[in-house]
């Protein structure tokens, strides 16, 4: 499995870690209420399809957006994490 | 200020197995610069220039080394003054640099990092920040067969381990 870091280039998968869902960038406000906090938190889709990811590419400290799919193995896109609020 | 002499992090340098050699070097006073967000250093930086991803810019005996996302490291010299344009931090004996060098430098870092080596992707003249064995590295190609490579100083001992052992391994395939 290979990454294409947006700063790097293409890059082997030893150089990434894993972080989880893509949910965590979407943080409720801080008065979004108990179910909205236990969602985020605790409950994640386990999609056989398009899944979007956090990755961490090690050597270069840029956090990652990764759209894949639990199927087919591809990966569809790679987008740097900074710079979505900005 | 006391001038402290500098001794190298690695034991048992210059070495060489093989058609590779190791050599410790030392890269003169090494300082990170972060710039911050929307800041312009090419006149604080002048004539360097901060460099693109995986570039080094050079001149009068410095050289600026992209060391990751939105960060250089200045070496050789004195960093200039970037009060309020950038966060620098002195790394001078933060990491351990050597030289991997010789016919078969490539086929031995090879072994080690997972960086795509051929001279096509990966020029003289370019830097990348990748893995060494198990280590976060910077790896800087200044020839066809002539790597720069620093890691963690405190990493020392175990770069020159599996460095040795991928230079006896390579030796030892040629030797067959």
């Amino acid at each position: 499995m290979r990454l294409s870091c947006p700063c790097c280039g293409p890059r082997d998968r030893r150089e990434f870690t894993y972080y989880g869902a893509a949910d965590y960038l979407d943080r409720p406000a801080p008065d979004a209420g108990l179910d909205a906090w236990d969602s985020y938190l605790h409950l994640r889709d386990n999609p056989a399809g398009p899944t979007r990811d956090l990755w961490y590419h090690d050597p270069c400290q840029s956090w990652l957006q990764v759209e894949r799919d639990t199927v087919t193995h591809a990966i569809h896109s790679v987008a740097p994490v900074a710079g979505r609020r900005a | 200020m006391i001038d402290l002499t500098t001794t190298t992090a690695f034991t048992g340098l210059p070495l060489t197995i093989g058609r590779v050699t190791l050599t410790a070097f030392d890269p003169g006073p090494v300082t990170s610069v972060a710039p911050y967000p929307g800041r312009d250093l090419s006149r604080a930086l002048a004539p360097l220039a901060f460099p693109q991803p995986g570039a080094i810019s050079e001149a009068a005996g410095l050289r600026l080394v992209w060391a990751g996302r939105d960060l250089a490291f200045l070496m050789g010299g004195p960093a200039p003054d970037l009060t309020g344009l950038a966060a620098t931090t002195d790394q001078t004996d933060g990491w351990a640099w050597l030289t991997l060098a010789g016919r078969d430098a490539v086929a031995v870092l090879a072994r080690l990092c997972p960086l795509d080596l051929r001279a096509a992707a990966f020029p003289p003249g370019r830097s990348a920040r990748s893995l060494v064995g198990h280590m976060q590295a910077i790896v800087i190609r200044t020839g066809p067969e002539a790597f720069e490579l620093a890691v963690f100083r405190s990493m020392a001992g175990s770069l020159l381990h599996d460095l040795t052992g991928a230079m006896r391994g390579v030796a030892a395939r040629r030797a067959l």
